[in-house]
This record gives structure tokens, C-alpha cells and sequence, in this order.
């Protein structure tokens, strides 16, 4: 398995164990059983190098996760998909456990026609293919441009894909597989979706004994198509056509809110406006999925792409609660606060919340104007 | 607030019987406290902060930038049915957001007062009341909003979680909770007078102890429970008066069905055996007596469920340093409060003990500090609001990355090789010297092999 792979479900599970232990909890994890080379690796490391008592790793399918939701936790931090957190959310609640759902959904990435076409496109093959071959949360679902810009993209695009995974790339070493049966089916429904089925421009070829399916792309998929109403998370990339670039506002935000909105572009007027109207847990100008490395800023979604945020400082938040502290000495005593309740009383508390001094001392003296 | 502070006054008269000086410390002053700390703060909190980006990015610039979440339901509880609709309305409101409010049925006047007032003063595109029960309350949890912020029981609160996690909604839930006071035995009488006024208005002062952040029980040493007990009824003779028939500045009970669970609570044998000071109770007018009970059965139901009552339970420990085993025991509260003027227990409390907020020689002042954050923890709910926590509680924080076309990392690209799995593993140490190192020679190599680097 290519390192980028395991780099994947390792970043995911062992990123929130971080926060959890920076913050002083100790930690429950329960890796995908779908990964289970990685389970059991998570498994075994863990308890070799953190302390038992305070980490364990359960390992196990929707039985054990299921047993796990019944216990009551003081926090549950769940990556995964919109209908599993929901019923996350649904268990949490019966213990009033607050969630951190780490959902996807479809991230558009909007291409201008003034950008340095190369390094955009290289950008976005990085996010698509070469990150788990498009199995990512934050991978670009589909792509945003103009009609007239869309085949010197295209272009670009599959001259950059030979550069990086061959001429062939379903023999390329380079890039991940589908991690299994199930989702290898599910794309290739999506591919084989009779209203999608003239609009492939590059790819479609799959594998089933070896799991792989080469980067395809689509150009013009009708709006209720499979591969618009799901998100993808595999190596098939729509291109969506706009007359105007101030039109993908519109096509984004009639949709759910993504967990990542990415925008290519030299024009600082469209940078600006993108920014204020697209909303999405994170956004990416002129590049992806770079913000998930970056400990400066918070990683999470919005709307259907989930709640709540986590790396660096934001991790430890995550992870920890907020106790507010008052200290007060036994001075100082104001008489106002307590009964009998006089209209004097009432004057003064008046003063105080208007914070004018002026009127405090008037009252105070007795020489209250209202 | 101003223009309708007499109606205010009238409404909570009506509903809970509050003293129009209690109405004020407690609800509209609070509310136009909140109200001008967020207009003179809001163009600070809507400001983007800046993201530190590693220099390995560079040239990228990042932000976190607060947006609306969008639309956002408030359910306001009966015992102070004007803050608790208007101060998380406040932060609402100044993150952005459009909001139906559901005030509590329960306080009928102060839930109409909301419903006619607010509409005169606010854009009623972003902003309705929607008034009714428990039928509406569900049909409303059955819409998809973009928060749900909720102040009420623990059982309700479940229920607005379960029905948010359909929409995948992300909720604030304000519960309650018994909320202990540890006092440790002063010495100095005038501490102690303190001590008894601070606890007695904070017990019966605040919606004759309806109230999420009302002491509920105290706890204290054997020797100290006699003087504490003597200063409390002194206390209480003075801010209510001594005839039982003629109490003032008491709120009433909320309604019938409380006054009678109260009435449970007390009539339990073991418990009424426990009273040492009033317990009269005054069905007609709905008021029941300051009450001060002394060490009733732990597993009774005044120790085991949240009192939201007048009666203030006295439970007496050897040690007053038990107190933290016997806190840590229970369901985390939301308020604790501590009397004491030792460092290391103060120490040990703040430690070792898990509340959502922790008050030290006072109790309730907390609530109006707009830079504490007031929310729960555990069984008293998760999220919090307040000043600028308020504004965050209905806001996205959206992260922002800008980055150049200028400058590319070619490690990040396939094919792989070893080089690149080198360069990515000093990128992630920020090992920059090691990084440059690695580049020259591997350019070194580059040459040598007639320019084929992969």
C-alpha cells in the first residue's frame, strides 16, 4: 500500500488521540475496521508505547462500535460520514455527551481561467489522486469553470496525470486503491450511471480483483445525476460548466455546506467574494487540502459536514472544558443585592448597569433625578 | 428594555411573582448589561484572527474567520423567562444569525410579552417568537436548523440533542443540577455574617431557588453547622421577615405541579424530620417558606434530584476537606461555590473538582461577569455563551488558507520516491536546515545522473 494511504486513517486516528491526551483525558479508540491492517497496527503500537491504563484501542466491526455507543462518555470525537453521525449523535444524547463529528461531503474546487494552469492543476491532482486516491474528507468532490476554459483544463489535467502516475496509471505503483468491495461497487455505479455515461473525457477503466479504478473525469454531469447527489470519495472528479464565475456561488450554496471550498484564481475581487458567500467548514484560495496540515487553524465542519473543530490549540479545546473561576473575598459587601428590595435599591442598580459614575455618586448621596 | 421595563416588571410579577428589584438585578439589568458590552464588542469578535502558517508554505497567508451558522432555534426557560430568552438572542444576533424564539408556556405573561414586544423592535424577517407548549416545541425540533440552543432539564435536553442529531444540528444545552456550596468553618463573625448573606441570596434571592445556578445543598463541618444554621435563620428573618404568613420579596413557585413535587420532596418523613427551620407552605399564593433542613436521608430525593426550590439542604461532614470526595461522587454540577480562606483547600477545589464554573466566597455573581463563560459540563450540559462565548456559540469559525501560484513543493507530488519521503518527513519537523541539506544534495545527484531525478 502506498505510504499516503496509511498516512490517511493514521493522521486520522492518532491527530484527535493527540488532542485528547494534550488535554488530560484518557482515550477510547476504535479504528475502522475496513482498514484492518492498520487496526491491528494501531492496536499493537498503542499499547506498546502509551500507558494502558490511560489508552486503550478497541478493535472491532458495528457490533463493538455499537457496545461502545451505549457506555456513557464525556466526549465522543467521530470521522466518518453524515448518516453514521447521526446515529452517533442520537447515542451521545442519550448520556448528554457533547460530539465532535468530523463528516465530508462534496468539496467543490472553482477554477479560474487566469491561474498558472500547471501548478493548479498539479495542486488538484495532489488533493484528488495522490491523497488516498480521492478517499479523503476534504479530496475536491467536483470542479467549477467556464465553458469556454473547461477543455484547456481538461487538458492540462491529463497531461499533468501522465507526469505523475504514468501512462498507464492503472499500473502505477503511485497511487492508492479502493480500500474495498463495497465502495469499488459504489463507484463504479456512479461511473455506469446512464446519464453520466457520454460525459466521460478521461478514464473509467477499473479492476475488480486489484481494486483499482484509474482518475476519471467527467465533463457536464446533469445536476441529478448519482455522481452530483453523493459524495464521491474516489477517483472520479465532475467538471460542473458556468457561464460566469460569480454563478458557482450559487451552484455551491444550493447544495449542502462542504467541509472544504477550494478556489483558484489571480482576481482579488473574486477571492473576496468567495470568501464571503461560500460558507464551508475550511477554505483553500489557490491551493488544497494544504489547511489540514496547518496547526494554526481549526479543522471541522459546517452544516452536513459536521461540528465542532480539532488540530493544534484547537485540538486541546476540543478535548477540554472551559471552567470559569471567580474569586471573591468576604469585603465589599454591597447591600443592594440582597432583600428587602427598596425602590433605593432598585436606583442603584440602575446606576450601576448604566456604568455612569455620575449617576452611582447621585444616588448614592441621595439626589436622584429619576 | 428602557421603553418597556414597566411591563417587564408587570410580566414577571404576574408569572413568578418577582420583586421588581430581584426583576431588575436578575433580568433587565442583565439583559442591557449583555446587550451594550456586545454592540461596543461585535466589530472586534467579527474581526478575522490570524492563522500562524509554517514557513514551508510560504507565500500563504491564514485566517479563521467567525461566519453565521445560519438559523438558530432558542428555547427559553420559565424561572427568568426575559434573560434567558434575550441574552442568548444577544449573541445570536451579533454573530449574525436568524432566530425563532420559543419562550416557556409556562410563564404565560412574560412568553406574550416577548411575542407582541419584540416584533416592534426587531427585523421580524430574521427574527419571530413562536409561543406554545410542549406540541409546538416538538414540531418545531422537527424542522432542520443550523443550532439549536436550549435552557431547561436534562430530560428535555436529551430529547433536543436526539432530535438535532437527525439535522446533524449542533446544540448548546444549559441543564441545571445540584449545585453544592462548600463552607468551611470561619472564625470571623462578620466573614460568617458574609457567608450567610451571600448564601441566603443566593439560595431563596434568585427565583426562590428556581434557579440552574441556585445553591442546592451546603455542605459543612459538624462543629460549624449550628452557628451556620443560627446566622442563616437571622438572615432570612431580615430579608423576608419573620412571620411565615407575611413573607415578602419571595418569588412564588412557578405553578401547581411544582409546588406540589416540592411538597413531596418535604412531606417524605425522614426529610420533614430533618427540618430545622420553616417549611411552611402557602398553597394559595403559591409560596413556600425559606426552609433549612439539616442533614436529611442522602438517598431521599432532596439529595438525589435537583430541589429547584426554596429548601436548602445542610449536609454536615467530619472533615470539611470530605467535601471533594462527596462532590466528586455525584454528577458534575454547573456552579460550585466554596467559602474558605485556605489557600490549599481553595487549591484542592479547583483541582480536583469538575463544575462548570467555580466561585469562590460568593455564589451567583458569576452569571453577570460577561468574560466568564457560563455553560455546563457532563450532566449539566456542554457549550457555553456569554459576552464573547456567546457570539462563538453561534458561530463557524471558517479557517482560511490563501496561498500563490509562486513557489512549489515538488515532494508533494507523485511518483514517489525516497527523496520525497525524506523531504516530507523534515517538512513535518519543520526541520528547515536538514530540508535545504537534503535539496543541494539531492540537486547534487542530480547533476551527476545527467539531470533524471526520479
Amino acid at each position: 500500500m502506498p505510504w499516503t494511504t496509511l498516512n490517511n486513517f493514521l493522521l486520522l486516528s492518532l491527530d484527535p488521540v493527540i488532542g485528547a491526551i494534550a488535554a488530560g483525558n484518557t482515550v477510547v479508540l476504535k479504528p475502522s475496521e475496513i482498514a484492518p491492517a492498520t487496526s491491528s497496527m494501531l492496536a499493537k503500537l498503542l499499547e506498546e508505547y502509551t500507558d494502558n491504563s490511560a489508552i486503550r484501542v478497541v478493535e472491532g466491526a458495528v457490533a463493538e462500535t455499537s457496545a461502545l455507543l451505549e457506555q456513557k462518555w464525556d466526549k465522543i470525537f467521530y470521522t466518518g460520514s453524515g448518516r453514521i453521525g447521526r446515529i452517533v449523535m442520537s447515542a451521545a444524547a442519550k448520556h448528554l455527551t457533547p460530539v465532535i463529528l468530523e463528516l465530508g461531503g462534496k468539496c467543490p474546487a472553482v477554477v479560474d481561467i487566469d491561474v498558472d494552469l500547471q501548478v493548479a492543476v498539479r495542486r488538484i491532482i495532489a488533493g484528488k489522486w495522490a491523497c488516498c486516491n480521492g478517499q479523503a474528507c476534504i479530496a475536491p468532490d467536483y470542479l467549477i469553470t467556464t465553458k469556454a476554459f473547461a477543455a484547456k483544463l481538461i487538458d492540462a489535467l491529463i497531461l499533468e496525470l501522465k507526469v505523475f502516475f504514468g501512462d498507464d496509471p492503472m499500473e502505477s505503483k503511485d497511487i492508492s486503491r479502493i480500500v474495498n468491495l463495497y465502495h469499488f461497487t459504489r463507484l463504479s455505479k456512479l461511473i455506469d450511471d446512464y446519464k453520466v455515461s457520454d460525459k466521460i473525457v478521461l478514464g473509467g477503466q477499473r479492476n475488480e480483483n486489484q481494486l483499482k479504478i484509474a482518475p476519471t473525469i467527467l465533463l457536464d454531469v446533469p445536476e441529478d445525476s448519482l455522481i452530483m447527489e453523493e459524495e464521491i470519495f474516489g477517483p472520479i472528479l465532475p467538471i460542473l460548466t458556468v457561464e460566469n464565475f460569480e454563478d458557482s456561488f450559487a451552484v455551491i450554496n444550493s447544495r449542502s455546506k462542504p467541509l472544504a471550498a477550494y478556489l483558484f484564481t489571480n482576481n482579488e475581487e473574486l477571492k473576496k467574494d468567495f470568501v464571503k458567500n461560500i460558507s464551508s467548514g475550511g477554505m483553500v484560495i489557490n491551493d488544497t487540502i494544504l489547511h489540514v496540515t496547518v496547526s494554526g487553524l481549526p479543522f471541522g465542519g459546517v452544516g452536513e459536514s459536521g461540528m465542532g473543530s480539532y488540530h493544534g490549540k484547537f485540538s486541546f479545546d476540543s478535548f477540554s472544558h472551559k471552567k470559569a473561576v471567580l474569586y471573591r473575598s468576604f469585603e465589599g459587601d454591597s447591600s443592594t443585592r440582597y432583600p428587602p428590595y427598596t425602590p433605593g435599591k432598585l436606583k442603584l442598580l440602575k446606576a450601576l448597569i448604566s456604568g455612569n459614575i455620575f449617576s452611582i455618586i447621585r444616588v448614592l448621596i441621595g439626589k436622584s433625578d429619576d | 428594555m428602557d421603553e418597556n421595563e414597566d411591563q417587564i416588571f408587570k410580566a414577571l410579577q404576574q408569572d413568578l411573582g418577582k420583586h421588581p428589584v430581584e426583576a431588575y438585578r436578575d433580568e433587565i439589568g442583565v439583559v442591557k448589561k449583555s446587550a451594550s458590552y456586545s454592540l461596543s464588542c461585535v466589530g472586534k469578535w467579527m474581526a478575522p484572527t490570524k492563522g500562524r502558517i509554517p514557513l514551508l508554505f510560504f507565500p500563504a497567508s491564514g485566517e479563521v474567520l467567525p461566519e453565521p451558522l445560519g438559523l438558530a432555534l432558542i428555547f427559553v426557560s420559565w424561572n427568568f423567562p426575559i434573560v434567558l430568552a434575550l441574552d442568548p438572542l444577544i449573541g445570536a444576533i451579533s454573530a449574525g444569525n436568524a432566530v425563532v424564539l420559543k419562550p416557556s408556556e409556562l410563564a404565560p405573561a412574560c412568553s406574550s410579552f416577548l411575542a407582541n414586544t419584540i416584533p416592534l423592535y426587531l427585523d421580524s424577517n430574521a427574527i419571530k417568537v413562536v409561543e406554545g407548549g410542549t406540541d409546538i416545541a416538538e414540531q418545531l425540533l422537527q424542522q432542520k436548523w443550523d443550532k439549536i440552543f436550549f435552557t431547561g432539564s436534562q430530560r428535555v435536553g436529551k430529547i433536543v440533542m436526539s432530535a438535532a442529531a437527525k439535522h446533524l444540528t449542533p446544540v448548546t444545552l444549559e441543564l441545571g443540577g445540584k449545585c453544592p456550596i462548600i463552607l468551611d468553618s470561619l472564625s470571623n463573625p462578620s466573614e460568617i455574617k458574609v457567608a450567610a448573606k451571600r448564601i441566603a441570596g443566593a439560595k431563596w434571592g434568585p427565583c426562590s431557588g428556581q434557579a440552574c445556578i441556585a445553591i442546592d445543598y451546603v455542605l459543612v463541618e459538624h462543629k460549624f453547622a449550628s452557628t451556620l444554621i443560627e446566622y442563616l435563620k437571622k438572615t432570612i428573618n431580615r430579608f423576608y421577615g419573620e412571620n411565615p404568613k407575611t413573607l415578602k420579596n419571595l418569588s412564588k413557585i412557578i405553578n401547581k405541579h411544582q409546588f406540589e413535587r416540592l411538597r413531596n420532596i418535604i412531606e417524605d418523613p425522614a426529610v420533614a424530620a430533618s427540618v430545622v427551620h420553616g417549611g411552611s407552605l402557602d398553597e394559595k399564593n403559591l409560596i413556600i417558606e425559606p426552609t433549612i433542613l439539616l442533614n436529611p436521608p442522602l438517598d431521599s430525593e432532596i439529595m438525589t434530584a435537583e430541589i429547584f426550590g426554596p429548601l436548602l439542604p445542610i449536609i454536615t461532614l467530619t472533615n470539611i476537606q470530605d467535601s471533594i470526595e462527596f462532590i466528586n461522587s455525584r454528577p458534575k454540577p454547573l456552579a460550585l461555590y466554596a467559602f474558605t480562606k485556605n489557600g490549599a483547600f481553595k487549591q484542592r477545589i479547583l483541582t480536583e473538582t469538575s463544575s462548570g464554573s467555580l466561585t469562590f466566597n460568593d455564589a451567583m455573581p458569576q452569571f453577570v461577569c460577561d468574560s466568564l463563560p457560563f455553560g455546563g459540563v457532563g450532566q449539566s450540559g456542554f457549550g457555553r455563551y456569554h459576552g464573547k462565548y456567546s457570539f462563538d456559540t453561534f458561530s463557524h469559525e471558517k479557517a482560511v488558507l490563501h496561498r500563490s501560484f509562486f513557489l512549489e513543493l515538488e515532494a508533494r507530488y507523485p511518483p514517489w520516491n525516497d527523496f520525497k519521503l525524506q523531504f516530507i518527513r523534515f517538512a513535518y519537523k519543520f526541520d528547515y536546515l536538514r530540508l535545504v541539506l537534503l535539496l543541494m544534495s539531492h540537486k547534487l545527484k542530480g547533476i551527476f545522473t545527467s539531470g533524471h531525478q526520479d
